[in-house]
């Protein structure tokens, strides 16, 4: 896992494309701490920075095959089978990385050689043959990929920072981003978060090509229409179909030449990946969890219990809430965006935490809640549609309450209440995106801080009927918990998932996370599953839960999803390590910014205290207001300084 | 006396839950869930203002949107816990 930077300039020099590539691959180096390097011909220049994990001696990057160039960050986990039949067809390969192998492959598929691909990946290969460059990304976006196009040429990188290296590259906040973030918690790619910056959409790859870029989507999720094509095996059968798969989905994610440990967060699907893990290691496996000091948010119990069930070398990091105060700076300077909510800062400590340990890999439980259906969201949306097939009812609302016993305030609610706080309406049954609408509603209602110069550039701008727009046609015919499922894995797993609560905080640490559940092969399984199967009544991933119980003591293997979640605003209301929040959030400062409106954020300020503010909205604006100032510190207004002083 | 109690309320709502903004309108009819004015939280702080405000005591019963989700209803609702407190 890595990083890397490249250009298709056709002006620069060699010699000047590499002193450009080794900066810009600098501002990266916390993705790859092991090596560096650089490559530029003609007009084009690839740059890397690595970490070593698999082929350490002889697996260094830019790499080249004949008149292929590649620089590439992830991992291929079936990397062996590929290059046996690569073999098998008279190839030979002169090292024992994963690197080469996508090499070989493209000499023998071209850009076909993607649907071969089971793995986390981005990655710039250039054809000195063709005189093309062919930029790709994996399936669901779990490694990054930006880029920006500009009269002088076309710049790419893992991380927006490198990019910012570029001369010219300004960074300036993308309102339309800012809208889509303060409703549906991410922009939409290709929108980046900075004006000018796009990110290449997960599924997709890129031609660069005399000039001209092309973009074309090589995967998508899917299912069956409603009804029709489903698995139709017996659920014992599938149950056993679950287990193999993901069995060797983590089998294929144990293949490293350095040791792979696991995260543990208390609930059922990490338990689950570490539980697989013990099974792929001639070694103790190394577990890694984050504990909370607020009781509300810790499940160090159950990780401790897992711990101790698997055998596991368990460590442990307790966050306190001065803890999130203290990284939340650092945190946005990796997300490089804004975000709506502080789950991100525990995970950047985990991974430190990791990296301090000596593993540079982990396996953890990320994408089993959308690809087997374990959010509170999808059940949320089956109760809404339960109540919404009869209007009035007194009782059927009431099921709402079942659904969020963490959220005292909920507990209290008529029936009455509960249907329009949970947008129970007829209309629902029809509308695409009726799963997300009561999310996207409550975080929107924090765009009342937004400045009238900000409102009026965004004009009327509707984020999640942008959403809707790039819906495919199919869509229409799914199940409408697939849909649901649609949403979630398509938008807020790479936008936010993967990436602010993902990659960005793992790679902080230069530690890469693996990810069974989000094997395609695994997901294509259990996109034709009758939705009955994972969400069975108000029970989340039954399924699941039924192939792997073996597994698992009883106590994990029963348990609720519990959300993971961090406390938002007290964390910074209080926190003497938080001295920054007053600075950033003073009304000079927001109106210097100009996105947000200094009185109505004074207010939120008085609001919250030394104890925070209560409440969804309320929370979400201060996150997103804090963060978004954070961003403008670090990224708009620190190079506008920057460019000051050497001026 | 009812536009007492509606400026009161909006008073409250222009305060506390947009946080001064005073550039959007509320109608008497406006809906303070469905412009996300209003959360599961807002209500108890509502029903908080409004006991506080007006020497009222609104009974759990009562704690439903016919009541409570608009500046119209809740002048309405007020208006007759006064009446019925007064007779």
């Amino acid at each position: 896992m890595c990083g890397f930077a490249g250009y298709s300039a056709t002006g620069l020099a060699p010699e000047m494309g590499q002193v450009l590539l080794r900066a810009m691959t600098e501002s990266i180096a916390h993705r790859g701490p092991d090596a560096s390097g650089v490559w530029a011909g003609p007009g084009v220049g690839l740059g890397h920075r690595r970490l070593s994990i698999v082929g350490l001696e002889d697996g260094q990057q830019p790499m080249g095959l004949d008149d292929l160039v590649l620089a590439y960050n992830g991992e291929i986990f079936n990397f062996v089978e590929l290059r046996a039949e690569l073999e098998a067809k008279g190839r030979k390969f002169r090292t024992g990385s994963d690197t080469e192998v996508i090499l070989h492959l493209y000499r023998e598929l071209g850009t076909a050689a993607l649907d071969k691909l089971n793995g986390d990946f981005a990655f710039a290969l250039w054809d000195g043959g063709r005189k093309r460059l062919f930029l790709a990304r994996d399936r669901v976006g779990v490694r990054p990929l930006f880029y920006t196009e500009r009269p002088d040429g076309f710049y790419f990188a893992s991380e927006i920072k490198a990019l910012l290296e570029v001369p010219g590259v300004e960074a300036e906040l993308d309102p339309f981003a800012l809208d889509e973030i303060f409703t549906l918690w991410a922009p939409l790619a290709p929108r980046s978060g900075f004006k000018g910056i796009a990110e290449l959409p997960p599924g997709h790859f890129m031609l660069v090509e005399n000039g001209h870029c092309r973009i074309e989507r090589y995967w998508d999720f899917d299912f069956p229409d409603l009804a029709d094509g489903y698995d139709s095996r017996s659920e014992a059968v599938l149950a056993e179909d679950v287990l193999a798969l993901l069995d060797d989905a983590t089998r294929i994610r144990m293949r490293a030449d350095v040791p792979v440990g696991a995260y543990l967060s208390g609930g059922l699907d990490s338990s689950i990946t570490a539980a697989l893990a013990t099974r792929h290691t001639p070694h103790r496996l190394a577990t890694f969890s984050v504990g909370f000091e607020s009781a509300e948010h810790d499940e160090t119990a159950y990780q401790a219990l897992m711990a101790e069930a698997l055998g596991t070398d368990h460590v442990a990091v307790t966050c306190r809430n001065a803890d999130i105060a203290s990284v939340f700076p650092q945190v946005i300077a990796h997300t490089e965006r804004p975000i709506v909510r502080t789950a991100p800062a525990p995970l950047f400590l985990l991974s430190g935490l990791v990296r301090d340990n000596a593993i540079k890999v982990v396996l953890t439980g990320e994408g089993a809640d959308e690809v087997f259906a374990g959010y509170d969201l999808f059940k949320e949306d089956k109760v809404r549609r339960f109540a919404a097939r009869q209007p009035g009812s007194a009782r059927r609302p009431l099921l709402f309450k079942r659904l969020y016993p963490y959220l005292p305030n909920l507990q209290n609610q008529s029936a009455d209440y509960l249907t329009a706080f949970f947008g129970v309406t007829p209309d629902l049954l029809s509308d695409p995106l009726a799963s997300h609408r009561p999310r996207f509603r409550s975080t929107s209602a924090a765009k009342l801080f937004f400045s009238g110069d900000l409102r009026s550039t965004l004009a009327g701008y509707d984020a999640a009927a942008a959403l809707a727009d790039t819906l495919p046609a199919r869509f229409a015919r799914w199940h409408p918990q697939h849909q649901a499922q649609y949403l979630e894995s398509r938008f807020l797993l790479p936008g936010y998932i993967l990436s602010s609560q993902g990659d960005r905080m793992a790679m902080a640490h230069g530690v890469e996370g693996r990810f069974p559940f989000l094997d395609h092969r695994l997901m294509a399984l259990a996109a034709r599953l009758p939705p009955r199967l994972t969400l069975k009544g108000l029970v989340e991933k039954h399924i699941l839960r039924q192939a792997t119980r073996h597994l698992l003591p009883e106590s994990i293997g029963s348990r609720t999803k519990q959300p993971y979640r961090a406390p938002d605003s007290q964390v910074f209301a209080a926190s003497a390590e938080a001295s920054y929040v007053g600075e950033v959030l003073a009304p000079d400062a927001i109106a210097e910014t100009g996105l947000f409106n200094p009185q109505a954020v004074s207010r939120l300020v008085a609001k919250a205290g030394v104890t925070g503010v209560e409440g969804f909205r309320d929370n979400t604006a201060y996150v997103g207001i804090l963060s978004t100032q954070l961003w403008h510190r670090t990224f708009a207004r620190s190079r506008r300084t920057a460019t000051i002083a050497a001026e | 006396m009812s536009d007492h109690i509606k400026a009161n309320i909006r008073g409250f709502i222009i305060e506390n839950f947009l946080f001064g903004d005073t550039s959007q309108v509320i109608e008497d009819t406006t809906s303070l869930i469905d412009n996300g004015y209003v959360d599961s939280t807002g209500v108890l702080e509502l029903v908080f203002h409004i006991e506080q405000s007006f020497g009222i005591k609104v009974a759990d019963s009562d704690i439903v949107p016919a009541n409570l989700d608009s500046v119209g209803a809740i002048a309405a609702y007020v208006e007759a816990k006064q009446r019925s407190a007064a007779a």
